[in-house]
């Protein structure tokens, strides 16, 4: 059943990605290759896996349990609200909640999640920022 | 004698201070990379890649880090399978079948010592097979066109796979979607926005380190979320016990040793195989033929010589096809590929004839990894097993902060960052449907290419389609591709490890 739902997923996303492609402008030269025939070719073999997929679906893969799904999901939430906050608070602060976060959903107890996150933030930005000079995002404080 | 003289130009370039401490920290953190579970040589690699290109190290010493990092992560395998029955990743997967056992027997320091001297001897080795067979295999280059070339990486595409492929339709399907990433953003041909939708942030195109690191590194994340409870309790890792074998056995490992290395190699050069296959089929020969009724799976040290040599052969093997042809045949050499296009260094012959130093200061560099590696983990492999107690809780964070501060520090946009989080969704979403990832990189990596060779091939030709097919060499690429996709779906069940492993257990 999910190499159906998958099939028929990736058939609705190569109609968008064709329809994406038929809106290319065509060059004024006329060329051999023009910047849509690659897309199209993709796009038709695609769909032709696509129904593949449909027609001849392989055993059910172990998809994770609901809590497993709401773990995924929670995670995706933060991590979004994290590129989000970056800029806003800095590489220091935001990556200490991210890890954090994590360390509290791996099991660890909120002291280990909180020294945790500041730990391995601050050694994260010690190694890449301060020996290492990557640029990382600043915060109102510098950090 | 034209070989030598090259090979020593590259020592002499690779020689530097700077260079041999960095093929020591690559070392050093690719062992690290390799033992930790949920790390391999591919994910591992790809978190490493923005970082090192972030600080602005040059092409020579960044391949040199990055390439000591991979050949590590290899070496690294081996620790937590044989300490915990965890493979670090695919390839370290035979060597959990006699590793494991003698753990259990209180000859775990053994068995590291014996891995890690069949690491260093396959991998040793095969760097040689790199420098005789590359040169040849670039004259061979030499004679392709545009439409040589398309065949070529549809070969690459059709077999990659590989012949333990489950599913070619969605070996393929993994190869197309990257290829439809790949024409996301401005065409480089006629400059016009193709399938954008009009947002500014696709003109420039998906960069592929931003896929990568979200298919291999953010999908890893989400794998340990799903299942958390599952590796919340971490196995206890085996007592070492004494490290040193006696010399009588590492004379008896001699045969097998040069056999798995032979063996090895040989898959790691041909398409569609890699550094797994490598190890499979050196160990299934080693039983087979030289071990019936020797205890094989049950503490053999030949059974943990043998995928050893073979695996480290295979990813010195994979190199081949990469340097001369631009043509990875595996997941770690795909994301080498992605390494040297970020550096805009072009694999193929090209690279031979304008950029001698690169190519064989990296050679050379090998060479010098894999000395330093013995070295680190024979003597000093107890350090590199403490990395086992490093905690899940406290991994997982890290390699998602590091995999963020990455891409951040390569392109500063909160955009990419985003898009990297959906790739780390889609790779789960992948995984979990058995759709191979390592194609998907694949396409985004050389799908520009491939689509320049279309269009110079009909340039050439006016449009006539024909010219696809008009040399002999084109008709043997064709045939081939052809052949390397159907083949799997005959033979495909006999070469697929975890089938195999399956059967034997029932």
């Amino acid at each position: 059943m999910s190499d159906r739902i998958f099939g028929i997923i990736a058939l609705i996303a190569i109609c968008f990605y064709a329809w994406g492609a038929s809106m290319t402008q065509e060059p004024f030269l006329p060329q051999a290759v023009g910047p849509k025939v690659m897309p199209y070719i993709l796009s038709a073999l695609g769909a032709f896996c696509a129904v593949y997929f449909i027609s001849r679906p392989d055993a059910e893969p172990s998809w994770p349990a609901r809590n497993g799904w709401f773990e995924i999901l929670a995670a995706v939430f933060v991590m979004v609200v994290y590129t989000q906050m970056l800029p806003v608070v800095g590489f220091f602060v935001a990556s200490t909640f991210c890890a954090a976060y994590f360390i509290w959903r791996f099991f660890g107890t909120p002291l280990q999640a909180g020294v945790g996150g500041v730990v391995i933030s601050f050694g994260i930005y010690a190694v890449f920022h301060l020996a290492l000079g990557l640029s990382l995002a600043k915060g109102p404080w510098g950090f | 004698m034209e070989t030598v003289d090259h090979l020593l130009e590259g020592f002499a370039v690779a020689l530097t201070f700077q260079n041999i401490m960095l093929a020591l920290l690559g070392a050093v953190l690719g062992t690290m990379i390799g033992a930790l579970p949920g790390l391999g040589p591919s994910n591992g690699v790809a978190i490493m890649i923005p970082v090192v290109f972030s600080i602005g190290l040059g092409a020579t010493p960044a391949l040199i880090l990055l390439c000591s990092i991979y050949y590590g992560a290899m070496y690294g395998g081996r620790i937590s399978s044989i300490l915990l029955n965890i493979p670090g990743d695919e390839p370290a997967l035979m060597t959990t079948l006699d590793g494991y056992p003698m753990a259990q027997q209180g000859r775990a320091g053994e068995a590291l010592t014996i891995s890690g001297f069949a690491s260093f001897f396959g991998s040793f080795i095969a760097t040689i097979g790199l420098v005789l067979f590359t040169p040849l295999l670039v004259k061979v280059a030499l004679l392709f066109g545009p439409a040589e070339y398309l065949a070529l990486f549809v070969l690459a595409f059709a077999t990659l796979g590989g012949v333990g492929s489950a599913n070619q339709a969605k070996s393929a399907f993994a190869a197309i979607l990257g290829l439809a990433i790949a024409m996301v953003g401005l065409d480089g041909q006629t400059g016009t926005p193709r399938i954008t939708f009009n947002n500014i942030h696709l003109y420039e195109g998906i960069d592929f380190l931003v896929a990568i690191v979200g298919l291999f590194a953010l999908s890893e994340l989400f794998i340990f979320l799903a299942d958390r409870g599952k590796f919340a309790q971490q196995a206890e890792a085996k007592p070492i016990g004494r490290l040193l074998p006696e010399l009588k056995l590492f004379k008896s490992l001699m045969p097998t040793l040069s056999r798995s290395t032979v063996i090895g190699f040989i898959a790691g050069v041909l398409p569609g195989a890699g550094a797994s296959l490598g190890s499979f089929m050196a160990y299934s020969l080693e039983k087979r033929f030289f071990g019936k009724g020797k205890g094989f799976g049950t503490g053999n040290p030949r059974g943990v010589a043998a995928p050893e040599a073979g695996n480290n052969a295979a990813a010195g093997g994979a190199l081949v096809p990469m340097l001369a042809l631009g043509v990875p045949g595996s997941g770690t050499t795909a994301v080498l590929l992605a390494v040297l296009l970020t550096l805009n260094v072009q694999p193929g012959p090209l690279l031979f004839k304008n950029s001698p130093d690169v190519v064989w200061g990296l050679i050379a560099a090998l060479f010098i990894a894999n000395i330093m590696l013995l070295l680190l983990n024979l003597p000093m492999v107890k350090i590199f097993v403490k990395v086992l107690q490093i905690k899940i809780k406290y991994m997982m964070p890290a390699v998602v902060l590091i995999s963020f501060v990455g891409i951040y520090g390569l392109t500063g946009s909160v955009f990419d960052l985003r898009l990297m989080i959906i790739f780390g969704v889609l790779g789960f979403l992948l995984r979990k449907l058995e759709v191979p990832l390592v194609p998907v990189i694949m396409g985004i990596l050389l799908g520009n290419l491939m689509e320049n060779n279309l269009r110079r091939a009909l340039a050439i030709s006016d449009g006539d389609w024909s010219i696809l097919v008009s040399s002999p060499l084109a008709i043997g690429l064709w045939v081939f591709a052809i052949g390397g996709f159907i083949l799997p779906i005959f033979v495909g069940k006999f070469f697929r490890p975890r089938a195999v492993l399956k059967d034997l257990k029932d």
